[in-house]
């Protein structure tokens, strides 16, 4: 059926890891148990936090709008289960940083009961636009762990110029580079046909001509699930790829290259160059929008690693505890001593598993090996992290301008084409934690624009005033002169009327030439008073507003 | 249950400096077996001295610098720094000097620039050359490699010629020294003899191997299975000695085409002195190297160019120290204008020339 081979590239460097799925891939998906209580942050996804849209003591079905907001860029948050919100606080939520975080807190009444919702079996009846509407309303994000709004990214434009970019092939990611985790994996081969129809629905809503399902060689069964349907089907613009496991593949820069040769721009999206890339799990997802009318309540996150009893993986609601799913999974081994939200290479520690599961989270890793940070040596230049660096970045230079807190040259180098793949701390013998460094410049970088900004604001602000003041100032001596112009004239005219009026002769056009010399001398003089004032017109402009806004 | 917190990546890292260097040692010990073989007991003295000062000198550096002293001492860059100029100074130098070129070495082109990682030049190579400019005599003090009328030293007379330069009775220096095939080349050709006449005369001619210096060949030979071991292990760049080879080729090729007679040909020049050595385990020091892909090339280039031109028109025998200490000179240069292209980055957006603040 599918063409058997795809032409695939190379990006630069990578690292071949130990995969250890097989760990989480012995048993089939788990529905986790209902748990008493679901703590369900508000933000959970890369844009603005949604508005609150229940109170304590409501009551809430399973489906329900929690929080949304009507910003573009944001993603609702529905009740995963039918219950009663007993708090609003401030919560601890799975981030790095470990600060709490507005959650809504729901505990659960057992019913599990629906909403009304409404089932789709025809969504090529629809318009694009009331899909992408309908995405939107179902809260989904990114579940590959960036969560990004998928009604966002469907809605495919030119990064630089706005305009609606054409989408020529959608790529569905299922390469699930980073060790450990299996959810997709899992997802692929338990949810293959959802899998197909979430992919057919993208594809109608972004007019793309073609889809490329990509998926590591480490995923036979996947692969063949999916080929299965497809031929089932008889589906010919929908393929899957086999792609070498090399992390990481599943970089959304680095799978477009590997399947199209293509380099997306450092300053664009994919939709530059006319593709479009989807976690399988999103695609899932927006089939249970679409066909199902259901919103993204659930997630399949692995649990796994040598600290947890039985890894496996499991479909749970989200918002549930991280700590009932380790129970589910036998436990923790005395050894545990590491938790991590993600995959080894790029996932963050989390201090405590009293945090609830959120939308872009696909594995919990238990880990035995000791959490210590290892004595580091000073870098001895050799060099094998830019040989590794998929971004083909200087990693070295990097950490040098990041120590020494360079942060202009430090950008000029592109710091922030750094995707913070880990790979370079992975194979560095100094054992130096370079992405760290990376992650510290990013950081500092953003705060010296945030108060970039603010000062240029102020002083736009005060230049504004400044060029308004003077202007005040002039049309006041303007007023001025021109009143006693006015005064003189009419003493003149009256002189005038007086002298005529004893007899002698004035030429009244004389008199028209020189009243008119003398507006014309005045203008040139105005115009030298103006080209004097040094202000920028420009910067004037655009603190205009806002020195209105603030003076009201 | 609590966790402690850590950043990512959190998988075990395999590799170290420890490994690196030590690996480096390791793949060593081939050719110097062969040295030993063919030069004598001098060899291993020479590296037994040199390890000596550079572990007492690195320790004393690190307490006065105030800097942990066991991950330091116990990273192998002080070892190898001594295993590599103890290998390129003469079998019979006297203590002091190895003393003072290893001394050199670790207190001023290593520690006095920062310590490990921070030094431009090549510690071992600023040691060689401050031995070879201030004592170029007993520089010349090299044993003969295993040749029938040669006398072949015990290791109780090499050691006393060493520390109290004792020549056994009835011994001169001519009898136990001689100049190395590289030297003995350049002396003949300046004498107007043929690169022909030098190899069959009757002194001289023994000197010479099938392709290289006597003992030499097998020296490199050795040197060069170490260095590819290295090189397949990946714990060092191929490109750097691919770079001295490849340039030392195709000059010497070209000029034992032009004139056969006055030029030493390829295989001499691959051959004989310690190009194998120096292009795979000295100038692939990662510290003192160019580190982009094609600064790496251009940098076993630049070596293997000088070493030619100081080998054929210079007034040392061999330039190898000189030729890798100019290269390390260029390296931030080499960096700086080899710098690869960045992912979704065009070519000219280089960041070669830094953008000044126009902010005021």
């Amino acid at each position: 059926m599918t063409r058997s081979s795809h032409q695939l590239w190379h990006f630069h460097g990578g690292l071949k890891l130990d995969s250890h799925k097989s760990m989480s891939t012995g048993s089939p998906i788990v529905k986790a148990k209902l748990p008493a209580k679901l703590t369900l942050p508000v933000q959970q996804h890369i844009g603005e936090a949604g508005q609150l849209r229940v109170k304590v003591g409501d009551k809430v079905l399973k489906g329900q709008i929690i929080a949304e907001c009507p910003e573009y860029v944001s993603a609702p948050v529905h009740a995963p289960s039918s219950g009663t919100i007993i708090d609003i606080n401030e919560l601890p939520a799975p981030h790095p940083s470990g600060l709490n975080t507005l959650c809504v807190v729901l505990e659960t009444d057992g019913e599990d009961k629906w909403i009304e919702h409404q089932p789709n079996k025809h969504p090529n009846t629809k318009s694009p636009a009331e899909l992408r509407q309908l995405i939107r309303k179902a809260g989904i994000v990114g579940l590959g762990g960036a969560a990004f709004p998928t009604a966002v990214k469907v809605n495919a434009t030119n990064a630089n110029t706005a305009n609606h970019a054409h989408i020529e092939t959608l790529i569905i990611n299922g390469a699930e580079c980073e060790p450990y985790i299996s959810c997709d994996d899992m997802l692929m081969r338990e949810f293959a046909e959802e899998l197909i129809s979430g992919c057919s629905i993208i594809q109608y809503i972004v007019s793309a001509t073609h889809c490329l399902i990509a998926i590591e060689d480490n995923k036979p069964h996947a692969i063949a699930a999916l080929k299965d349907v497809l031929k089932e089907q008889n589906l010919h613009t929908i393929e899957v790829v086999t792609i070498p496991t090399i992390y990481p593949t599943g970089g959304e820069k680095q799978l477009i290259k590997v399947l199209t040769h293509k380099e997306v721009p450092s300053d664009g999206l994919p939709s530059d160059i006319g593709l479009l890339v989807q976690n399988v799990g999103t695609a899932v997802a927006v089939h249970n929008a679409i066909i199902l009318g259901e919103p993204l309540i659930s997630r399949i996150v692995t649990i796994t690693g040598e600290g947890v009893k039985q890894p496996q993986n499991m479909d749970v609601l989200i918002g549930t505890p991280l700590s009932e799913l380790i129970e589910q999974s036998g436990g923790y081994h005395a050894d545990a001593s590491k938790l991590i939200m993600g995959g080894p290479m790029m996932g963050f520690t989390l201090q405590t598993d009293n945090v609830p599961v959120i939308k872009g989270c696909n594995c919990l890793l238990v880990e035995n090996t000791p959490p210590e940070i290892p004595a580091t040596m000073p870098c001895i230049r050799c060099g094998d992290c830019a040989s590794v660096c998929p971004a083909q970045l200087l990693p070295q230079q990097l950490f040098w301008m990041a120590s020494s807190k360079n942060f202009d040259l430090v950008q000029d180098y592109h710091l922030f084409d750094c995707i913070e793949c880990g790979c370079c701390s992975q194979v560095c013998p100094s054992q130096i934690p370079l992405v760290q460094y990376y992650r510290f410049a990013k950081t500092e970088i953003w705060n010296q624009e945030r108060e970039r900004i603010k000062s240029d604001h102020a002083r736009n602000r005060h230049n504004f005033r400044q060029a308004r003041l003077d202007k005040e100032k002039q049309e006041r001596a303007e007023k001025l002169r021109k009143k006693k112009e006015l005064l003189e004239k009419k003493k003149q005219a009256e002189a005038a009327a007086k002298a005529s009026g004893s007899g002698s002769e004035v030429d009244p056009k004389k008199a028209a030439i020189e009243a008119a010399m003398k507006r014309v001398q005045e203008k040139k003089a105005a115009q030298r008073a103006e080209n004097k004032k040094p202000t920028d017109t420009a910067a004037a402009n655009s603190a205009a507003s806002d020195e209105k806004n603030d003076e009201k | 249950m609590q966790f402690k917190t850590v950043t990512s990546p959190h998988i075990a890292q395999q590799n170290s400096v420890q490994t690196l260097m030590y690996k480096v040692l390791l793949a060593m010990i081939p050719g110097t077996i062969a040295m030993i073989y063919f030069f004598g007991w001098g060899v291993l003295i020479n590296i037994i001295i040199a390890s000596v000062a550079a572990l007492s000198a690195e320790a004393l550096m690190l307490w006065i610098r105030q800097r942990p002293i066991k991950p330091y001492i116990t990273d192998g860059s002080a070892l190898l720094t001594a295993a590599l100029l103890a290998l390129a100074l003469p079998q019979l130098a006297p203590w002091w000097l190895t003393v003072i070129g290893t001394l050199f070495a670790i207190v001023i082109a290593k520690h006095l620039y920062g310590g490990l990682g921070f030094n431009p030049f090549n510690p071992a190579m600023v040691g060689y050359v401050v031995v070879i400019i201030s004592f170029p005599k007993e520089m010349t003090q090299w044993v003969p490699p295993l040749l029938d009328n040669y006398t072949q030293l015990t290791f109780s007379e090499t050691l006393a010629i060493i520390f109290g330069a004792n020549l056994p009775p009835a011994l001169t220096w001519d009898a136990v020294t001689m100049a190395t095939p590289l030297d003995t080349v350049k002396t003949q050709l300046g004498l107007e003899l043929s690169i022909h006449e030098i190899e069959n005369h009757k002194v001289y001619g023994p000197m010479f191997g099938s392709v290289g210096g006597f003992g030499w060949e097998w020296i490199n030979a050795l040197f060069l299975a170490g260095g590819l071991y290295l090189a397949i292990k990946k714990v060092i760049d191929w490109r750097i000695p691919a770079g001295i080879i490849v340039a030392l080729l195709v000059l010497s090729n070209t000029f034992a085409l032009y004139d056969y007679a006055s030029f030493t040909p390829p295989t001499f020049h691959l051959f004989s002195g310690g190009i194998m050595l120096a292009a795979f385990f000295i100038a692939t020091d990662p510290i003192t190297a160019a580190t982009t892909t094609k600064g790496r090339w251009l940098y076993g280039m630049g070596i293997g160019v000088f070493i030619f031109i100081i080998r054929t028109w210079g007034s040392y025998p061999d330039g190898i120290a000189f030729a890798i200490i100019l290269m390390n000179m260029a390296v931030p240069l080499l960096d700086y204008y080899t710098m690869p292209r960045a992912f979704g980055h065009s070519w000219t957006e280089f960041p070669h020339h830094h953008k000044v603040d126009d902010d005021e």
